[in-house]
């Protein structure tokens, strides 16, 4: 990696001061589990690394009657352990879990969970986020099994790695970021988007904030649930997932939010699954209809077709376990 | 051969010989305590990095080493292709700084500035795409054997064809390859190397450096993983040795995880069109096959089709893609498991034409195994059979139960070599008792440490505890490379001869004292005693006293004196997969491996090596694929997210029995570090036939190709 400078502040006024106004400058750093492997590989070259390890108010989960806050520095272990978080937020949980190792959960953040980089192996190779190769993208000609199937129409092709993004943004949470102008909340689903530059990030965040916290409202009466199509059990990344809230009332569905994950370069709402599901009763046929429906925009590039069949699946097992109680 | 000295124990005779006895070196590894190579650290010693070639085919025109030699901590830089020559695969090393750091050595390995002409290449061959591939083949000799054009056209006989294929892996050896050098002396050297060839390791050395070989010691004490890729010094090797003199100090130089991807070792791929003929009830006539793969840049071996069985009218085409995708390395049972799949899947899906059960077309055929070991292959394909509940899961094509879940079995034989080879062992009794045995071996995880430990402790009635192992050293008697499976057969005859030796040594020295004549005396239990009379009897203590200032010293030799082992064995396996038809995705319910290895020194080790084989299977079957980009011409998953591995929930419920007792133990030792590792692949392409009843053809059956193959036919 490229020699930079450490920083440890001890209060989030002090590391917002370190950060600078653009890109490429600097970065965050939370448990490091991804940052320092894109530093490794040169697919990031901070001057400097700004370290919210000492910040303590930045870790934690309080529990209201009406949200969870999640402090952004939770690790994944202990939302994992977190007895709100089990009993109010099962889905959350579920999601964690598919974090199959126990160093990425003692390590990893939330924060980081949400702000991870794409996993694209043509940006991690050095050839950046837009994997441009004399002037053009590598990803509609190259090796595009496990990139995106829907959003994809150039210049960015990867996916959205997080996988806690599509079950939050589908429970309507928010994240508060604090610059040095001050904080300011925003939905989760709009800390996303796809860049149009090589310059670019695939989020919203500016490049002198930091994640503070994540808040999600109170899941009353809803049933959730994640599901991740993945190769392996062991520690693997999914090939496409799932992510579904459903507000009942009796046996049908009066609300439902369904987003998808790794088939995008952002967490993917899909509106028209979720107008499938709207004023009906669940049945093994509705959620078949939601997932066609989930993907019937889809744009598979020369080798990721499979990954359209997996998405169509996802959706569906996600909104029959939701509907069987959830998560 | 009767009556010889050497000869192993009778069964009733044997204490420690086929028990299941826990490997020696466990403890040490389970706590760390156990030094690998990647674990020496010396003294001032110096840290190399690679100066990496980003492209797979160029042509070196300059190479600019000044900025990196003037940075602070930069000890000694060496060249290792220089200008003019021909980089053949991405990633391969151009040259090598040493620092003082590993951050150093890293920044200064980008400081060096090469300059290269950009030359065609091609890094992928499944396809055998005749525009890319014109000038780069190179044509094997072909097989032929009867007439198979006639069997064929026989219209009593069935015939199946397909296209089949398993690309090429990589060995992703957890230790990277590597080594620390440190010279000893003007003309001396020791090094750590991470090598399956401890005693072969010095004249390599020795030879490039033009220093003589019995100035160089290597040492490997623990390694790990070689899967028959780690024989040679390397390039990288050369290069530590040679910046260690230039320095003056110690280096280490270890291959980073994308290196050892790219550049230390491919398993070549195997793709074939195929065409096999049987009679209506199923015996196997005709065989037809056009191969094509790639080893790298140059021809690698001929896949051995049709594989065990040698089918009587046959005939075989092989076809060599020369391709920018690294260096072709020996890989646990070269050729095997690619012939394993390129056999065991057309003639499963022959079986399934005929509508027979595969298991009894393999039966009703093992008699076309060479060497008369039809017998064996019966018994073991019997035994997986039971091991596998093969009569209450075995189903015809096609999983007929609702839901989107289909479950299927499927089987595959396999054989191997794994004669003992040549090799030294020197066993020491001191005075006090204490007992060394000494082999410039090497333990490559397989057991040999505690296969060792166990031929010498029952050769001297001594329990295993009492023996000390040295091995992993080249100032130990020479002792042959890991490789082949030829480990276990030569160091347990080896051990077993200077065993035998010494024992009789000591059996003179306390005869007299005792009474007996030395013929006439045995060493049981702690003991040295008159055969059937405990009343002349001495302890292993007080025996070894009677020896004065005098030590015993026996040196064994394989080959030798009696038939210690022999070579030829084989396997049949069963995988019991289930498969989900709406994602594609694979589970391993359970493997079965009924094997032989001749006579088993250590039931648990041996074991282990089936287990071991099978999870390993279980991988290049399921996960992994060296998926090279055609337009950059790089390997692009070169770490372990993208390479990927089973965990163990991927592996199921792993059955492994050892096939032993008479027809078996007589053959002595035989190697069983590869053999395991061959059916894998075919028994779980076979099993996922059975479940989706339809082929995936190529390896691995990823969700995609489960799809792909589902919506050609099948039952989605
Ligand atoms: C080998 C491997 C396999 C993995 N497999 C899975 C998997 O199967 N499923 C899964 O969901 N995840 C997986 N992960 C991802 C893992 O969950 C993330 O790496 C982890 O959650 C990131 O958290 P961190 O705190 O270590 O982030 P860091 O590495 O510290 O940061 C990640 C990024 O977010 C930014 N950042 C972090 N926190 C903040 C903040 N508060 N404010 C502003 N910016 C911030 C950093 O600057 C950086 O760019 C895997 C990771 C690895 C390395």
């Amino acid at each position: 990696m490229e020699r930079f400078e450490y920083a440890n502040p001890t209060s989030r006024k002090e590391a917002i001061s370190l950060l600078a106004a653009e890109w490429g400058q600097t970065e965050v750093l939370a448990g490091g589990t991804d940052l320092v492997s894109c530093m490794k590989d040169f697919a990031c070259t901070p001057k400097r690394v700004v370290s919210l390890k000492r910040i303590s108010d930045l870790r934690g989960i309080r529990s209201s009657g009406k949200e969870l806050r999640i402090g952004s520095m939770t690790t994944i272990r202990e939302l994992l352990e977190d007895q709100h978080v089990k009993q109010g937020y099962p889905a959350l949980i579920q999601s964690a879990e598919y974090i199959r190792s126990e160093q990425l959960r003692n390590m990893g953040t939330i924060g980081g969970e949400l702000l991870q980089r794409p996993r694209c192996w043509y940006f991690r190779l050095g050839y950046g986020l837009l994997a441009q190769y004399n002037g053009k993208s590598l990803v509609p000609d190259g090796d595009n099994r496990y990139h995106a199937i829907l959003g994809n129409s150039g210049p960015a092709y990867f996916v959205s790695p997080s996988m806690m993004a599509p079950i939050l943004i589908a429970m309507g949470a928010q994240v508060r970021l604090e610059g040095p102008g001050g904080a300011r909340e925003i939905t989760v689903e709009k800390l996303y988007r796809t860049p149009a530059q090589p310059d670019e990030r695939e989020h919203t965040l500016h490049p002198n904030e930091i994640l503070t916290e994540i808040i999600v409202p109170r899941q009353e009466g809803a049933r959730s649930a994640v599901y991740e199509v993945r190769q392996k059990e062991a520690l693997d990344w999914p090939l496409t997932a799932a992510a579904v809230v459903l507000k009942m009332n009796g046996d049908t569905v009066s609300h439902a939010r369904v987003v998808l994950g790794h088939v995008a370069p952002v967490p993917w709402p899909s509106p028209e699954a979720e107008q499938t599901l709207e004023g009906k009763t669940v049945s093994e046929d509705v959620a078949e209809a939601a997932g066609k429906a989930a993907v019937s925009k889809a744009t598979p590039l020369s080798m990721n077709g499979y990954k359209v069949q997996l998405a169509r699946v996802a959706v569906k097992r996600a909104i029959m376990q939701a509907a069987q109680g959830g998560a | 051969m009767a009556n010889c000295k050497y000869e192993w124990p009778a069964a009733g005779d044997r204490r420690l010989i086929g028990k299941s006895i826990s490997r020696i070196d466990g403890p040490a590894k389970s706590s760390g305590r156990a030094k690998y190579s990647l674990d020496i650290n010396l003294p001032g010693m110096l840290f190399a990095k690679s100066v990496n070639c980003p492209y797979a085919h160029v042509r070196i025109k300059s190479i600019d080493t000044s900025a990196a030699e003037k940075m602070p901590g930069v000890k000694a830089v060496r060249v290792i292709m220089g200008v003019g020559k021909e980089v053949q695969w991405a990633g391969d090393q151009v040259a090598a700084v040493s620092a003082v750091s590993e951050e150093i050595a890293e920044d200064a390995a980008r400081a060096v500035k090469v300059e290269y002409e950009q030359l065609p290449f091609l890094v992928n061959e499944a396809d055998f795409d005749k525009d890319k591939t014109a000038g780069r083949t190179r044509q094997a000799a072909e097989l032929k054997v009867g007439d198979p054009d006639k069997a064929f056209s026989d219209p009593d006989v069935v015939t199946h064809e397909g296209h089949y294929g398993i690309p090429v892996i990589t060995h992703c050896c957890l230790e990277p390859h590597g080594h620390v050098t440190e010279w000893m002396g003007p003309q001396s050297l020791r090094t750590f190397s991470s090598t399956q060839g401890v005693s072969a390791m010095p004249a390599q050395f020795a030879e490039a450096l033009n220093i003589p070989a019995n100035n160089v010691q290597t040492i490997c004490r623990y390694i790990g993983g070689g899967f028959g890729s780690k024989f040679q010094m390397d390039a990288w090797g050369l290069a530590s040795a040679q910046m260690a003199k230039d320095a003056g100090k110690p280096v280490k130089y270890l291959l980073e995880r994308a290196e050892e991807l790219e550049t230390a070792g491919c398993r070549p791929s195997g793709f074939a069109r195929v065409k096999v003929g049987a009679k209506k009830d199923g015996t196997l006539v005709a065989w037809e096959s056009d191969c094509w793969g790639t080893g790298g840049p140059t021809p690698s071996g001929v896949l051995p089709i049709p594989y065990v069985l040698d089918i009587p009218n046959r005939i075989r085409r092989h076809t060599f893609i020369l391709a920018n995708i690294g260096p072709a390395r020996a890989w646990r049972a070269p050729n095997h498991p690619q012939a394993a799949l390129l056999t065991m899947t057309p003639i499963d899906d022959l079986a399934a034409k005929l509508n027979m059960d595969p298991l009894q077309l393999l039966m009703k055929n093992a008699d076309l195994a060479s060497e008369g070991r039809g017998k064996v292959y019966r018994e073991e394909l019997q035994k997986v059979a039971e091991m596998s509940e093969w009569s209450k899961y075995w189903h015809p094509r096609g999983d007929k139960t609702p839901g989107h879940i289909k479950r299927g079995l499927g089987v595959s034989i396999h054989t191997w070599g794994g004669r003992g080879h040549a090799g030294n062992c020197l066993v020491t009794i001191q005075p006090d008792g204490s007992v060394t045995a000494e082999l410039g071996s090497q333990d490559l995880g397989t057991g040999t440490r505690t296969v060792i430990a166990i031929v010498a402790a029952e050769t001297l009635g001594l329990p295993v505890e009492a023996i000390r192992v040295k091995i992993g050293d080249s100032h130990y008697p020479f002792d042959g490379p890991s490789g082949g499976s030829t480990t276990v057969g030569g160091v347990s005859a080896s051990t077993r001869r200077a065993a035998v030796d010494a024992r009789d040594q000591l059996f003179a020295a306390v005869a007299p004292g005792l009474g007996v004549p030395a013929d006439q005396l045995e060493a049981v239990d702690g003991k040295i005693q008159a055969k059937g009379d405990a009343s002349k009897s001495l302890t292993w203590k007080q025996a070894c006293r009677k020896l004065g200032v005098k030590t015993v010293q026996a040196h064994g030799k394989n080959p030798g004196q009696c038939m210690l082992g022999s070579s030829g064995v084989g396997g049949a396996m069963v995988a019991d997969v289930s498969v989900d038809t709406e994602t594609g995705l694979v589970k391993i319910n359970r493997m079965a491996v009924a094997q032989d290895c001749g006579l088993i020194i250590d039931m648990k080790t041996a074991e282990s090596q089936c287990y071991g084989a099978m999870i390993m299977g279980i991988c290049y079957s399921l996960f992994e694929e060296k998926i090279m980009d055609n337009i950059t011409g790089r390997m692009l998953n070169p770490n372990m997210e993208f390479y990927k591995l089973a965990g163990i929930g991927d592996i199921g419920e792993l059955k492994v029995h050892m096939m032993t007792g008479p027809g078996y133990d007589e053959r002595g030792v035989i190697g069983l570090g590869e053999p395991p590792v061959i059916s894998p692949g075919a028994a779980i392409s076979n099993a996922v036939a059975n479940a989706i009843g339809v082929r995936v053809p190529t390896l691995p059956v990823t969700p995609e190709k489960v799809l792909a193959a589902l919506a050609k036919g099948g039952m989605a």
